[in-house]
């Protein structure tokens, strides 16, 4: 953070990455780059968010996403609630708004939402009057892992652009996969998805990507391959006939990674199953998975956020 | 291996069209060379003089019920493969409706090593849609396609769920697999055992109307057109179902379907005083859906015929209407009452012989149904003309479930070959 950065983020809420420019993305990337340094610092802890309040609401299960959160807002030195709101206990729609409401009344400056509905979060963004970002809405967007992947990434290759991505596996139901080719396109990287035809949603080859439905062709020349997490109610029938099947066409281990460059980074989003979507050995391979550093990228990705955010709120000093 | 040179035979090539005399001879298991006046070739060779008989490839049944494993008393693969090498019949392709169902790599392992030990008519075998033929869970059908089985199907159960259908056509696109429907909407036709009609009010039984096929096939054609998935229709026997497919083809649908003997060699009157013998599923329909169905063979609308081989025992078969078993045993009839189409001038013989070997070859990507030099030496020798009657007592399949007992027919298959070698001859 220099003091002569000039910061040009000009959105209230980070919603989704559809919307974003490449230089609002790449302002993020930078700003995180700086974040990345003092995360590894003893002292972790900077005081821009000092006295501002930012609550983690959750109506779904995460603990990862949520902690990561938690940590990049305290070790900006604001102040971190966390609220889960079991599915199971609201009703949808107007109780959403409710919970707004009564939030609102509570002045925090930044709210985290992550609902298990597709456009819950921009109703909710719509509902309150502080800054709000999107951890992931249904089957929509999860734009802060789209952004630390593309960290990720940039790091290890040192540019986005012109960079070959298969993303593979449960399309059909990824945040995770929409926000990654809405932000990779954006960047001047080629998306492939690749999966079997029940994971795939209708005209997913209209959001600019080329479709495939083998490893072996989907594979071909990547530079990145990104897994996606199957879910475990989806792998005994309805959607993938079973476990094995799945992982013998679908699974990524050493022979289908061969398709790829021979310098292919693995990505996963996490959690991982393992021998399903990717075999165990690869995932922790260091030579070719990046997955761990995906979630060091994930903290300082979300300061990035933040920090832009809780500025362009103007209730801050304005960076000079 | 040693050669076998047929001479004076009426070669029929459904691929080509061709109808000549002349002659074939076999070498390693394949068709060495076909044309007239063949030298003899050096070394060892059996000389058949087929008297002008014709010689065609081996009939390709895409649709049979065998009882293994599980019920081998009614039709095991050893007494299948027989008696469809007896009826000419050189591939013949199971459902996978067994017990257990054919819904495992396991199973279809097993079905190929018996058809290897029994050395007759080649099995092959559908797996299974879903699992346990539930309705509801795929199956691993890439694994399943990569052990050998040809397509999938539940059998004789639809698959009525339309996600679950639309899935599974997806999902079998996936790897570019068939899928086969038993095209019947279960909830208008589980009450019935006949076609609804005259005949069944007067019977005073259930009936199935027409529609409960037809409803099935427009829905399938609708997913198929959603999906892009391969699509065959099994038995049609309706003239709205064979219209809705006429549509599809013409719109380039990726779709296929065949019938059965006696869909076009029988109607509902069949049924008669309750003959149990005919019921069968689809059942017999009325006589203008018997020819619609002709003309369907007769347009290419429907491509193949198949035996709809079911067999059941006396137990399953002398019971009161309603509660009998339905289907009936095909495989030693199939030739002869498909021929009666040829003798009834509805169609040519290189047409005919087409909807019974090439075009289910096709279907299912297997190489018969061509006398091409190069192609497995899968043939079946037969004389079209010779007039004779069925006898259901000289049937080599395990049960004897046939409405045809009695039946005078022409066309009589002298012999079957299977990559050479002679799996069936007629004695004397």
């Amino acid at each position: 953070m220099t003091s002569a950065e000039q910061i040009s983020f000009p959105h209230r809420h980070l919603l989704g990455i559809e919307g974003l420019k490449s230089d609002e993305i790449t302002l993020l990337l930078d700003r995180a780059e700086g974040y990345v340094d003092q995360n590894r610092q003893a002292d972790k802890k900077r005081s821009l968010l000092r006295g501002r309040t930012i609550i983690n609401l959750f109506f779904e299960n995460s603990t990862r996403t949520r902690t990561s959160f938690e940590l990049a807002g305290k070790r900006l030195g604001g102040d971190v609630i966390n609220m889960s709101v079991a599915a199971s206990s609201i009703k949808k729609g107007e109780t959403l708004i409710d919970t707004a409401m009564t939030l609102t009344a509570m002045h925090p400056d930044v709210l985290i939402v992550r609902h298990p509905e597709s456009g819950a979060v921009r109703l909710l963004a719509e509902k309150v009057d502080c800054a709000v970002i999107n951890a992931g809405d249904g089957s929509h967007e999860h734009p802060t892992q789209a952004i630390l992947d593309a960290l990720t990434i940039r790091r290890r290759k040192g540019k986005l652009a012109g960079l070959e991505v298969a993303i593979c596996g449960d399309v059909l139901h990824s945040r995770v996969a929409r926000s990654n080719i809405a932000l990779l396109n954006t960047m001047g990287a080629r998306v492939r998805v690749v999966a079997p035809r029940t994971l795939l949603p209708a005209e997913i080859g209209r959001l600019g990507v080329e479709v495939f439905h083998n490893m072996a062709d989907g594979l071909k020349g990547a530079d990145i391959v990104m897994m996606l997490r199957l879910q475990t109610e989806r792998m005994h029938g309805s959607f993938v006939p079973s476990i094995r099947e799945y992982f013998h066409f679908f699974g990524l281990d050493y022979a289908k990674l061969a398709a790829a460059k021979p310098d292919a980074m693995v990505m996963h989003p996490g959690p991982m199953n393992r021998g399903i979507e990717i075999d165990t050995v690869l995932a922790d391979d260091i030579d070719r998975s990046m997955i761990r550093q995906q979630v060091e990228m994930g903290v300082a990705v979300r300061m990035a956020c933040l920090d832009v955010l809780t500025r362009d709120l103007g209730n801050g000093p304005p960076i000079q | 291996m040693s050669s076998t040179l047929f001479r004076n035979a009426r070669l029929i090539d459904p691929e080509t069209g061709r109808d000549e005399k002349g002659d074939l001879l076999v070498e390693n298991g394949k068709i060495a060379s076909v044309g007239t006046s063949l030298p003899q070739p050096s070394g060892e060779v059996e000389i058949v003089d087929c008297a002008g008989a014709c010689l065609a490839p081996g009939l390709v049944d895409m649709r049979v019920q065998l009882r293994e494993p599980g019920a081998e008393h009614m039709e095991s693969i050893e007494s299948g493969a027989t008696a469809a090498a007896a009826g000419g019949i050189t591939t013949l392709v199971m459902l996978p409706n067994t017990e257990p169902v054919i819904d495992d790599v396991a199973l279809v392992e097993f079905i190929a090593r018996r058809s290897r030990d029994v050395r007759r008519t080649i099995v092959r075998t559908y797996a299974a849609a879903t699992k346990g033929l539930g309705g509801r869970e795929l199956t691993e059908m890439g694994l399943l396609s990569a052990a050998g089985a040809l397509a999938f199907t539940d059998g004789v159960k639809a698959i009525s769920d339309a996600l679950v259908m639309r899935r599974a056509l997806s999902y079998a696109r996936t790897f570019d697999l068939l899928l086969i429907q038993h095209p019947e909407e279960p909830s208008l036709s589980s009450s019935g055992g006949m076609n609804e009609g005259e005949i069944a009010t007067r019977l005073g039984l259930p009936g199935i109307n027409p529609v409960a096929e037809t409803i099935m096939v427009e829905r399938d054609l609708r997913l198929v057109e959603v999906t892009g998935g391969r699509y065959h229709a099994a038995h049609v026997t309706t003239r709205g179902s064979i219209e809705a497919i006429r549509k599809a083809k013409a719109q380039g649908l990726p779709v296929t379907c065949d019938t059965a003997p006696p869909y076009f060699g029988l109607n509902e009157t069949a049924v008669g005083d309750y003959r149990t013998f005919a019921k069968l599923s689809p059942p017999l329909r009325s006589e203008m859906d018997r020819r619609a169905v002709i003309e369907g063979l007769q347009d290419g609308t429907i491509d193949a015929i198949a035996s709809d081989h079911s067999p059941h025992d006396q137990d399953s078969k002398r019971l009161p209407f309603a509660s009998a078993a339905s289907g009936i045993v095909g495989l030693e009839t199939l030739l002869p009452l498909s021929l009666e189409l040829f003798h009834n001038g509805q169609m040519t013989l290189p047409k005919l012989l087409k909807a019974l070997s090439r075009n289910p070859a096709r279907i299912l990507r297997l190489p018969g149904g061509q006398l091409q030099a190069g192609t497995p030496a899968d043939l079946v020798l037969f004389d079209p003309d010779k007039p004779w009657r069925i006898k259901v007592e000289t049937f080599k399949s395990k049960t004897k479930n046939s409405p045809f007992d009695g039946r005078p027919v022409q066309g009589f298959v002298l012999r079957t070959l299977v990559s050479g070698l002679t799996v069936y001859r007629h004695d004397g």
